[in-house]
C-alpha cells in the first residue's frame, strides 16, 4: 500500500476496500466506526491508510457513538466518515437525524446484509432501503446512492462526501455485501478525481447567520470549532442564528427547507444509467448488486427477441421520479428485482401513477436473484400488457 | 478529616441589583433569561465554569462545550462559544470526534447525571479509557428534572422519584470511583455551593490533558428535593453543604453517597497517562509510515 492519499493506479479490489480508498481520496479526515459484518474490510483498510496521511481512525464503543463522533470530527473541521451494516445502521438512526437537523456533512455507509435484526450477517441484503429514506423521526431530504461494483464504490464514495459538503448532510452510500466482498479492478486516476471543499463563512463573525440558506435552501457555509464564529448548534428545532425556538412558525421554516433542498436539487444529484430504454417494451429497474444480476435476465430476454432496457439506479435516493413517470406513458411494464420484499418498487409504483404496469421481483436475502425469476417477470408483463 | 466551614449556619442570600454579569463576555446575553427553575444549582455552576475560563486566561475560540439533553444540556446554549447542544446521552461520543479534529482547543462536555451515567454511561467508561483529551462536568441532581423528577443512576436508596413513588431501590453509581476506575486522570467532586473550590477543580481539570471528571452535588428544588422534603433550593444547598467533608485523596471507592451519610468532597484523582491522540502519536501515526532507509 501507498502512503499516498490516492492510491493512483490500477487495482485489485473488493468493494469495501474500494470504498475505503474513495473515502480517502475524497480527504476524509477521521472515520469512526464499529465492526461489523460485512463492512470490516472498510474500517480494516482505513485504519491502516488513515494514519499515513496524518487522519485519524478511532474505533468507537458502538454505532451510536460512531455516528455522533463522526457529526462532532466534521463541526471541528474534518470531512468524516462511519461504515456500518444493518443492526448498526439501526443504531445510527438517531444520531443521523441529528446529522440532518444540524446540516452536518459527513458520509455514512450502509453494506447491507439480510435482516430484520441479527438476521444472515455474512449475506446479501438490500433491505434497509426505506429506512435509508425513513429511519430517523421526523421529515427530512435525504441521499443515497448505490454501487454496483468496486470501481463505482470507489467513485460514489467520493461524491458520497461531494454531495454532503454541496448540500449539507450526512450522504448514505448504500452498498451491499456482494459489492462489498467482490473483487474486481479498480482503475485510479488522480486526474479523473474532482473535490468539493467545505464552503467557508460568507460573512465574518458576529455578522455570519449558521443557518441562512442561500438560493440552493443551503446554508452559506460551515464554521469550524475553534474560528470565531462561536456558533450554537442544536438538534432543537432552531431559527437562522442556529438558537433553538420551541414553535410551529420556526418549525415551519426549518423542516421544509431540510426536506426541498435535495427535492429542488434533484435533477442536479440525480444519476442514473440508461441501458436501451429508448426501445425498450420492457424496462428494468434495479440497483446495487441487483442491476448486475438484471443485466443477466437483460441478456437472456434480448436472446428471445424481447425489447428489454434497464433503468439503474445510481441515486436511489433522491428518487428520480420524473424519468419512471415519463416512461410510464410509453412502456409495457417495469420490473423491478431487489432484495427485500419490495422496498423501491413502491416508489416506482408512485411514480407510474397507475399507467404501466409494475412488477416487483421480491427476494427474502441470503443471495441475489436468479435471472431466471427476473425472465419470468418480464415474460409475465410482456404477456398481461398484450 | 476536615469539616468544611460551609457546614455552619448560611446567611440568607443577598439580592443584588441588575448589573451586567461580570463574566458576560462568556455568555450568550442574548439568550437569557435561562429555563432553569429559581434555586436550581446550574446557574451558580455556569457561572464557575465562566470564571474558570476566565483565570485560565481562555479565549472563547480556545474552548468548545458541548451537551447532552436534559437540565444541564442547556448549558452548552447560554455560553458564547463554540457550544454543541446534541442528542441525548450522546455528548460524549459527539465531543469525541471534536476533540480529535481540533486537539489545540478544549473541548468540555457539560450534562446531567442521568444524560452522562444512564443513557449515555458507556460513551463515558469508554471516553475514561482512551483518554480522550476533554472535561466531563456532571451536574449531579439525583434525578431527570427535565422530563419531571424520574428517578436516575444516582438516586440515593430510598428517595422518592415520580417513577419512584415507594422510594428508589436501586444501588446508585458512585460516580468519583467509576470516573476513577475507567481511567480518569483527574477526578473531583463539590457541592454547587463551594463555588471557590469548583471553580478552581474546573482550573486544574481543564487544564490536565486527558479525560478529566468533575462531579457537582447540586440542588434540584422543583422536582427532587420537593418530593424528598429537603426544601427550597437553598434548603437544598445547605444540606448538602452541612453534610459535606473535604477529603483529598480520598479513596473514591469510599464516596459513596449514602442518604445521611457525609458527603465526601475534594480532589481523588491527579495523575498522568498519556491521552488518546499522544498515544496514536506515537503507536500509529509513526508506525503507519514506510521505513525509510
Amino acid at each position: 500500500m501507498t502512503s499516498e492519499r490516492i492510491l493512483a493506479g490500477t487495482h485489485f479490489l473488493n468493494g469495501d476496500e474500494a470504498c475505503a480508498e474513495g473515502a480517502m481520496a475524497a480527504g476524509c479526515g477521521l472515520f469512526a466506526g464499529y465492526p461489523i459484518t460485512p463492512q470490516s474490510e472498510i474500517a480494516e483498510r482505513i485504519s491502516a491508510r488513515l494514519p499515513q496521511v496524518g487522519g485519524v481512525f478511532i474505533q468507537m464503543e458502538d454505532e451510536i457513538s460512531s455516528m455522533a463522533a463522526v457529526l462532532g470530527g466534521a463541526w471541528g473541521g474534518l470531512k468524516t466518515m462511519t461504515a456500518t451494516s444493518g443492526p448498526g445502521f439501526s443504531l445510527m438512526m438517531e444520531n443521523l437525524g441529528l446529522g440532518m437537523m444540524t446540516e452536518t456533512p459527513c458520509v455514512v455507509v450502509d453494506v447491507q446484509r439480510g435482516g430484520p435484526s441479527t438476521g444472515l450477517p455474512t449475506l446479501i441484503g438490500q433491505a434497509d432501503m426505506m429506512q435509508a429514506r425513513w429511519g430517523s423521526h421526523g421529515d427530512y431530504g435525504v441521499i443515497a446512492l448505490s454501487p454496483s461494483s468496486p470501481q463505482e464504490t470507489f467513485e460514489l464514495t467520493i461524491r458520497a462526501f461531494n454531495l454532503a459538503e454541496q448540500y449539507r448532510l450526512p450522504v448514505l452510500l448504500m452498498t451491499d455485501e456482494v459489492v462489498g466482498h467482490m473483487f474486481e479492478r479498480v482503475v485510479i486516476d488522480p486526474d479523473r478525481i474532482q473535490i468539493v471543499e467545505r464552503r467557508k463563512p460568507i460573512a465574518p463573525p458576529g455578522e455570519f447567520l449558521l443557518y441562512r440558506p442561500g438560493a440552493d435552501l443551503v446554508p452559506q457555509g460551515m464554521p469550524t470549532f475553534g474560528d470565531g464564529h462561536r456558533v450554537h448548534v442544536t438538534g432543537l428545532t432552531h431559527d437562522e442564528r442556529g438558537y433553538p425556538v420551541i414553535d410551529a412558525q420556526t418549525q415551519s421554516e426549518l423542516i421544509p427547507r431540510l426536506k426541498e433542498k435535495v427535492t429542488r436539487n434533484a435533477e442536479a444529484i440525480l444519476d442514473v444509467e440508461e441501458i436501451d430504454v429508448e426501445s425498450a417494451d420492457v424496462v428494468l429497474i434495479a440497483y446495487g448488486i441487483s442491476a448486475r444480476t438484471s443485466l443477466g435476465a437483460m441478456q437472456a430476454a434480448r436472446d428471445r427477441g424481447w425489447k428489454v432496457g434497464m433503468l439503474r439506479l445510481i441515486t436511489v435516493w433522491p428518487f428520480p421520479e420524473r424519468i419512471v413517470r415519463q416512461l410510464a406513458d410509453r412502456v409495457a411494464g417495469f420490473v423491478v428485482p431487489e432484495i427485500n420484499l419490495g422496498q423501491i418498487v413502491l416508489e416506482v409504483e408512485r411514480a407510474a401513477c397507475g399507467k404501466t404496469q409494475v412488477r416487483s421481483v421480491p427476494h427474502a436475502g441470503g443471495a441475489i436473484h436468479d435471472p431466471e425469476t427476473i425472465l419470468q417477470a418480464i415474460e409475465e408483463v410482456l404477456r398481461d400488457g398484450s | 478529616m476536615v469539616r468544611s466551614p460551609r457546614s455552619k449556619q448560611l446567611p440568607a442570600p443577598e439580592i443584588v441589583g441588575h448589573r451586567p454579569h461580570p463574566m458576560q463576555k462568556y455568555l450568550r446575553t442574548d439568550r437569557l433569561p435561562h429555563i432553569w427553575c429559581s434555586g436550581c444549582g446550574l446557574g451558580t455552576t455556569l457561572s464557575c465554569f465562566t470564571y474558570a475560563l476566565d483565570q485560565l486566561g481562555l479565549d472563547a475560540e480556545d474552548v468548545g462545550v458541548v451537551s447532552g439533553i436534559g437540565c444541564t444540556g442547556r448549558t452548552a446554549g447560554y455560553l458564547n462559544l463554540d457550544s454543541y447542544h446534541t442528542t441525548h446521552g450522546r455528548a460524549i461520543a459527539f465531543a469525541t470526534g471534536l476533540a480529535v479534529a481540533q486537539p489545540t482547543k478544549k473541548v468540555v462536555v457539560f450534562s446531567g447525571d442521568g444524560d452522562l451515567f444512564a443513557i449515555g454511561g458507556n460513551h463515558f467508561i469508554h471516553a475514561a479509557r482512551r483518554n480522550i483529551d476533554m472535561t466531563v462536568i456532571c451536574v449531579n441532581n439525583f434525578n431527570y428534572g427535565m422530563t419531571g423528577g424520574q428517578y436516575g443512576p444516582t438516586t440515593p436508596i430510598g428517595a422518592r422519584g415520580t417513577t419512584a413513588p415507594y422510594g428508589n431501590y436501586e444501588n446508585p453509581f458512585n460516580l468519583p470511583y467509576l470516573a476513577a476506575s475507567c481511567g480518569a486522570v483527574y477526578v473531583a467532586r463539590w457541592t454547587s455551593l463551594d463555588t471557590r473550590r469548583l471553580k478552581e477543580a474546573m482550573v486544574e481539570a481543564i487544564s490536565k490533558p486527558g479525560f478529566t471528571f468533575v462531579e457537582i452535588v447540586s440542588p434540584c428544588p422543583t422536582n427532587y428535593g420537593r418530593r424528598n422534603r429537603l426544601g427550597e433550593g437553598i434548603d437544598e444547598l445547605r444540606h448538602y453543604a452541612q453534610r459535606s467533608v473535604i477529603r483529598h485523596g480520598a479513596d473514591p471507592a469510599e464516596a459513596d453517597l449514602i442518604p445521611g451519610g457525609d458527603i465526601v468532597v475534594g480532589r481523588f484523582v491527579d495523575r498522568r497517562r498519556p491521552t488518546f491522540l499522544e498515544a496514536y502519536e506515537s503507536q500509529v501515526l509513526k508506525r503507519s509510515l514506510p521505513e525509510r532507509s
